[in-house]
């Protein structure tokens, strides 16, 4: 299985270094070209208006969007979350809208409220430790999106999705790459 | 909550921020106008700052933290991560900027330190990313709680010499340290004036456990791209910017040369017609008083 990893910013080594340990064959993913031959594709964790901006003048965008809805297995964590969303409450930026929600951008704030937990998912016997840096969250979802995890604003109350999916494409808003827990990655090679 | 046993403000947490700037650009900003520029041309962070480095130089005098107002008002103009510069030592300006809500703070010889103490930065919730000429230097810092390394290089000097020494010193040390008998550690520890167990640790794993920058002097995007070729994970552009003819085209050009910096086609179409690079300052014309760099080891 070949996996490629868009490889515009961000952690994309650590998602490759989970596939490779998981057996698939792990590339870098720059250009439309290098798209070709993939079994799935990971888009990782950094600055979602970066990998946009990127994205979109390297002509990566329709591409992209096309090799989705056309049925490319896909995983999006955090920024990678962000870019295949439908749309971002409050800002405007490059997106792939493939993912029928809306996310809202650094939901639970700033840095200092950077948090790890453990997060109970659908599915999964144990929970996943999840690590949310700067972290968006859900804030709309579509109706052929299932839930696999949220949490709860305390303030608010409101459940907000942290973990969705919607046929091929997974995304959250924590970090699988940056654990030792390779479940997300292996959900991924299943729907693959 | 869904969730258990939540923490905030550990280690992983703290690096795992600079693992998401990887491969990316981060530039010294000192408004609200030119944060939204280094957004816009796809920054990963901005510096918030008083002055960029060059003025520091120009200015001379004690340098500070940044008027807190100067800080929210770029914190207010972005979303991407806001860092910004304390003294060497000062911990009450770390304690000040954590408390505006930054999201990174570079303890930073470009200001006047004011201990020969670093900050004890795992007092922190908030993250603290600090320069180093060579690995020992790297080691304390991470010793001391840094959860992000840079190279110092020479700031606002536009000259990326001092860079280039500092991480090919970084990458020396980091090789040797690998080939090194486990009885040769305890005295290599020594030779760097480094933590025994960090040593150790970049003995066994043959890399920094930490995210590790370039900063210190770059000032065009292949300055950048030979950064990137060099090993570092991403870089900072202090200076460089805001002080060259045209700031937008060249944070763009600089930005996606950090991305493509292999592909030497690529840095030669950004490179073009970028107008007015900074005009650099010769190293060996700075007196040792001006060496930024000797400054907190």
């Amino acid at each position: 299985m070949r996996i490629g990893a868009l490889a515009l910013q961000g952690d994309f080594r650590e998602h490759l270094a989970v596939v490779r340990k998981l057996g698939a064959e792990g590339v870098e993913v720059r250009t439309p070209e290098e798209l070709a031959d993939l079994d799935a594709l990971i888009i990782p964790g950094g600055e979602s208006t970066t990998i946009g901006r990127l994205a979109t003048i390297y002509g990566l965008i329709d591409p992209l969007r096309e090799r989705i809805v056309a049925g490319l297995p896909v995983l999006g964590t955090c920024a990678g979350m962000i870019f295949l969303a439908a749309a971002t409450k409050r800002y405007e930026q490059p997106q792939l809208e493939v993912l029928d929600v809306v996310v809202e951008r650094n939901a639970f704030g700033r840095q200092v409220d950077s948090f790890e937990a453990d997060l109970a998912v659908a599915g999964l016997a144990d929970p996943v430790h999840a690590v949310f840096i700067r972290a968006p969250w859900i804030h709309k979802v579509g109706s052929d999106v299932d839930v696999l995890a949220a949490v709860t604003d305390p303030g608010t109350g409101e459940e907000h999705p942290v973990f969705v999916r919607q046929g091929r494409i997974l995304a959250t808003s924590f970090h699988p790459e940056l654990t030792e827990d390779t479940r997300i990655h292996e959900l991924l090679m299943e729907v693959s | 909550m869904n969730t258990t046993a939540s923490q905030r403000g550990t280690d992983l947490v703290k690096r795992g921020l600079a693992e998401m700037l990887k491969g990316g650009v981060i530039m010294d900003v000192v408004n609200a106008e030119q944060a939204r520029i280094a957004e816009e041309a796809g920054a990963v962070a901005v510096m918030a700052l008083e002055r960029v480095p060059a003025d520091i130089r120009a200015h001379g005098g004690v340098a500070r933290m940044a008027d807190p107002s100067k800080v929210e008002e770029i914190i207010e103009s972005v979303s991407i991560p806001v860092m910004a510069k304390s003294r060497i030592g000062h911990f009450v300006e770390a304690q000040v900027l954590e408390s505006l809500g930054v999201d990174y703070i570079d303890e930073s010889e470009v200001l006047t330190p004011v201990d020969d103490n670093h900050i004890d930065k795992w007092q922190f919730t908030v993250p603290f990313v600090c320069g180093a000429k060579d690995l020992g230097e790297a080691l304390r810092r991470i010793g001391e709680g840094a959860a992000m390394i840079r190279t110092k290089g020479e700031p606002g000097t536009g000259n990326v010499i001092e860079a280039v020494k500092h991480m090919r010193m970084m990458n020396k040390q980091i090789r040797r340290l690998t080939v090194l008998d486990d009885n040769e550690l305890m005295a290599a520890a020594k030779e760097l004036r480094a933590p025994y167990t960090l040593v150790k640790e970049i003995a066994e794993t043959g890399k920094l456990p930490v995210v590790n920058f370039a900063a210190g002097g770059i000032a065009t995007p292949a300055d950048a791209a030979l950064m990137m070729q060099l090993g570092c994970d991403g870089v900072f552009v202090g200076s460089g910017i805001f002080k060259s003819g045209d700031p937008s085209v060249r944070a763009r050009a600089i930005v996606e040369a950090t991305t493509f910096y292999q592909d030497a086609s690529k840095i030669a179409k950004v490179s073009r017609n970028l107008g007015e690079a900074m005009v650099g300052i010769n190293i060996d014309t700075l007196g040792p008083e001006d060496r930024m760099q000797d400054r907190g080891l």
